[in-house]
């Protein structure tokens, strides 16, 4: 008999979005207050990870179209890049700056090349996370 | 003062609904009842945390809060289809 959770699938189609955007202002949050890449990572993985519960392995596969695994690999990547560049120009390893910079809609607003960093904890951490509950999941 | 003792009663209500819904984590007969009273402690975990933000003049738990809540859905969740069905993520094959 096919089961039928309605309810699950509606209310997932509805917190998916605000736990999406709840991660993203965490990890844009992180510097001035309480975020950050690891936290807003480990968020993401838990929309992700309430997508794979309500809707089965095989249709989120075929709608998210991302090797986990490699997503991982990018991410250690990004963030061992991100200190290579302050190497190359004469700096010490993981040389972080920033700067003002005139933004369109936001106006002034100040960039630093940690949130590059950052980019990379967060890809790392999503990765992790959801190839471990993947890979724990496959019981038998 | 008198602010702040009530905060304080108001957080030693919120523990003693913790320890009666521990009462019920650890005597509930089925696997469901454990479920409900797990559920019901991440609810008054949040508001417990809610009063001692206001008890700290802090607004740098309210994330935390989200998270919680959050955090517990996804939780009660995964309980129930493991109860229900005896898998958590379910594939075909």
């Amino acid at each position: 008999m096919k089961p039928n959770n309605v309810i699950l699938k509606t209310v997932t189609r509805v917190a998916v979005v605000i736990i999406f955007t709840f991660s993203i202002y965490l990890f844009l949050n992180g510097h001035h207050q309480p975020g950050g890449g690891f936290i807003g990572g480990l968020s993401t993985a838990a929309a992700i990870v309430l997508l794979y519960l309500s809707f089965g392995i095989e249709k989120v596969r075929e709608n998210i179209r991302i090797d986990f695994k490699k997503l991982a690999a990018i991410g250690v990547l990004i963030a061992v890049g991100t200190g290579m560049a302050g190497a190359v120009f004469g700096k010490p390893f993981l040389f972080q700056i920033f700067g003002h910079v005139d933004l369109p809609i936001f106006g002034d607003t100040e960039l630093a090349s940690a949130m590059i960093f950052d980019t990379g904890v967060a890809l790392a951490v999503i990765g992790t996370a959801v190839v471990i509950i993947l890979g724990i999941s496959e019981d038998r | 003062m008198i602010f702040d003792t009530m905060m304080v009663i108001a957080l030693c209500i919120l523990m003693l609904a913790i320890l009666a819904n521990l009462y019920r984590v650890v005597k509930g007969p089925s696997g469901a009842d454990r479920v409900q009273a797990l559920d019901t402690i991440g609810i008054n975990l949040i508001a417990s945390i809610g009063v001692f933000s206001v008890l700290l003049h802090t607004h740098a738990f309210f994330d935390l809060i989200l998270l919680i809540g959050i955090l517990s859905f996804i939780g009660t969740v995964a309980f129930a289809r493991f109860i229900e069905r005896g898998v958590v993520i379910e594939r075909k094959r």
